[in-house]
């Protein structure tokens, strides 16, 4: 692991109350990400791979402990003061795409931007340089219902990155698509990590999948057991 | 960070370009909002239509005098000296025949409705050349006055129009007496326009009236100026009369349908009250269809507050929209319409609905009422979805 720490976790609990019952997820859990590294996470369901990145990207909140990014604590955060962190540091890529249906292809990644102050001339060049990256130039007046699931999880890359944020979370991004869909889109993924230095988290299902990473941890009932793996 | 109006714009957008997803549940929704609003409307403008009749009826250069403390000419009552006490008063215009007086009596009599085939009062009133004359604005539409002495009548255009059997040379019986219409009169669309006209003295004896009158009209020497006449009453004590302006008269009765005006509000607002549910469900649906997209939206830096902002403003389009859609409708159906009513004398009048910019207002007003209370509890759910919904498996 680098010395460039990103994320740094330290004693995070994490459980949910569904009526009386406490559900408890994580105790004590310890993890740290490095600036640049492209890491998958494994598990069985329910193991709390998906509670654990909505933790890390500021959609759901721990019960206890320290979440450290960046050199500031993100925990503690006030829910408006966190909306804002994700627009400006995360990018989230969905299982199933997550693109607005009404929206064509550059509007879908037009929308990080309208969260900034850039010029709308700006916006254009950004959402075409994304859009060119992951390849589908041609498909920008494309609506999400024209396209294939490969295309659409495409489009949603270049939402996730059109922002420019340190950080990419993927829950699952290749769980709808088929084998050869998926690798392209791993590739890309791996791209985006090896040439333009974005740090990525990716839950996956798939051993294939995860082999894209330069590393997997495995979540078992709350916690990382030892079958790390570092390609 | 880019400023909230523009988050705010955009997700607007969005959930309107997602309403074809709901678009049988937001017509519903439309068209609620429409039926109050086109409701309130016609009520108001019936109110509106029958305060102007009043209104036009009356001239300010016409005094009406009454017997002390009767509210309206039915139940007065003006005895012939007193009639020739205000005739000699000053303040009263005079022309080549003497003072311009007109001693008036007012009948109740029957006809027949077209809109409904069921009987209504008329009124019929008794006046002479002179009274006639003072009616400024009156004027002969077809065949000719009556002719004093006899049983000819006139009847105003709004007669002719509401009910059965007045056209001229058509004979008509009251009670047990035959009448001819000879004409048809138009005073400009008030009130006037709701009554037949005869002989004065024929409908004294055929009314058994002797010598009395119900009220006096005059035409003033100087407009509006009803000062001599009232030191004239004050000096005599045979003379207790109520002295007031036509103007005056009519404005005070037009005030009486004020309570449409206030039944339509309330009958809207019960109206309001069932399509708010409607519009309640509506805009529900509509968070609970757009959930992921919300939860999407707030994943990738939208506030809370466009989410909100987004809801609400769909809801204000969708009610708005309606109330348009009603204010047209009503414009459309009611504008101009006559119908009549039961007038402050138990009597019909005929009026039309008129419509304003100040009755579109009330309706714009009822309308962005709607919107707002259907769409702002669900906006508030929108606002508080949480955004691990964005991450929930299943489309
Ligand atoms: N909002 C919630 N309320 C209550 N329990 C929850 C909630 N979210 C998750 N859980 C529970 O927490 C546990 C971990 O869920 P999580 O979604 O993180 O698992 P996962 O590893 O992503 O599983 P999968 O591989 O099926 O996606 C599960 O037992 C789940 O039922
Ligand atoms: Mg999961």
């Amino acid at each position: 692991m680098s010395e460039d720490v990103l994320f740094q976790l330290t004693n995070v609990r994490k459980s949910f109350v569904k009526g009386k019952e406490k559900i408890p997820i994580f105790d004590n859990l310890d993890m740290g990400i490095a600036q640049g590294d492209f890491v998958a996470i494994m598990g069985p369901s329910g193991s709390g791979k998906t509670t654990l990145l909505n933790m890390l990207g500021g959609v759901d909140q721990p019960s206890g402990g320290e979440i450290w990014f960046d050199g500031a604590r993100i925990d503690a955060l006030s829910e408006s003061a966190l909306t804002r962190w994700r627009a400006e540091n995360i990018g989230f890529i969905f299982q199933f795409y997550n693109l607005m249906p009404m929206l064509n292809a550059q509007r879908n990644v037009e929308l990080p931007l309208l969260l900034t102050k850039l010029s709308k001339i700006r916006r254009r060049k950004n959402v075409e340089t994304a859009l060119a990256l992951v390849g589908l130039s041609d498909r920008a007046k494309h609506m999400p219902g024209e396209m294939s699931g490969g295309q659409q999880q495409r489009v949603a890359i270049a939402r996730a990155i059109v922002s420019d944020p340190k950080l990419i979370l993927c829950d699952e991004p290749t769980g709808d698509l088929d084998r050869g869909t998926a690798d392209e889109i791993l590739e890309m993924l791996q791209l985006l990590n090896r040439d333009h230095g974005k740090t990525i988290v990716m839950v996956t299902h798939d051993p294939a999948a995860a082999k894209y990473a330069k590393r997997t941890l495995h979540l078992d009932k709350g916690q990382f057991v030892q079958r790390e793996v570092v390609a | 960070m880019g400023s909230l109006i523009a988050q705010i714009v955009s997700v607007t957008l969005m959930n309107l370009g997602s309403l074809r997803r709901r678009l049988w549940m937001s017509l519903a929704m439309v068209l609620a909002s429409a039926v109050v609003v086109a409701i309130l409307l016609a009520f108001l403008a019936m109110a509106k239509g029958f305060e102007e009749t009043m209104r036009g009826a009356g001239s300010s250069q016409i005094a009406i005098l009454m017997r002390e403390g009767s509210s309206t000419e039915l139940n007065s009552v003006v005895l012939q000296d007193q009639v020739n006490l205000i005739g000699a008063s000053a303040g009263v215009a005079q022309d080549s025949s003497g003072p311009m007086i007109s001693p008036e009596l007012y009948v109740i009599v029957d006809g027949i409705k077209k809109s409904s085939g069921t009987e209504a009062n008329i009124p019929l009133r008794g006046l002479n050349k002179a009274g006639m004359d003072m009616r400024t604005n009156m004027r002969l539409v077809e065949g000719r006055l009556f002719t004093p002495g006899t049983n000819e009548m006139v009847v105003g255009e709004g007669v002719l129009r509401e009910f059965d059997g007045f056209e001229i040379g058509r004979t008509v019986r009251f009670g047990k007496n035959l009448w001819t219409v000879v004409g048809v009169f138009a005073t400009g669309g008030n009130i006037f326009e709701s009554e037949l006209w005869a002989d004065i003295n024929i409908i004294q004896s055929h009314y058994n009236r002797g010598n009395s009158y119900q009220s006096i009209r005059v035409k003033l020497d100087n407009d509006g100026d009803l000062g001599p006449l009232q030191k004239t009453i004050e000096r005599e004590p045979r003379l207790n009369l109520e002295v007031q302006t036509e103007r005056g008269y009519f404005a005070s009765q037009g005030k009486q349908l004020q309570y449409i005006a206030v039944f339509g509000w309330i009958i809207s607002a019960i109206m309001a009250l069932g399509a708010l549910a409607g519009a309640l469900n509506t805009m529900y649906t509509s968070v609970a269809d757009r959930a992921r997209e919300i939860a999407t939206l707030r994943a990738l830096g939208f506030s809370s507050v466009s989410a909100f902002c987004g809801t609400i403003a769909e809801a204000l389009v969708l009610a708005v929209a309606g109330g348009l859609l009603g204010s047209f409708a009503a414009f459309g159906f009611f504008d101009g319409l006559n119908t009549s009513t039961l007038g402050g004398s138990f009597t019909q009048v005929v009026f039309s609905f008129e419509m304003s910019p100040e009755l579109f207002l009330q309706g714009a007003i009822l309308a962005l009422v709607i919107g707002f209370v259907s769409g702002f509890f669900p906006a508030w759910r929108a606002a508080r979805m949480p955004v691990i919904v964005a991450f929930r498996h299943g489309t």
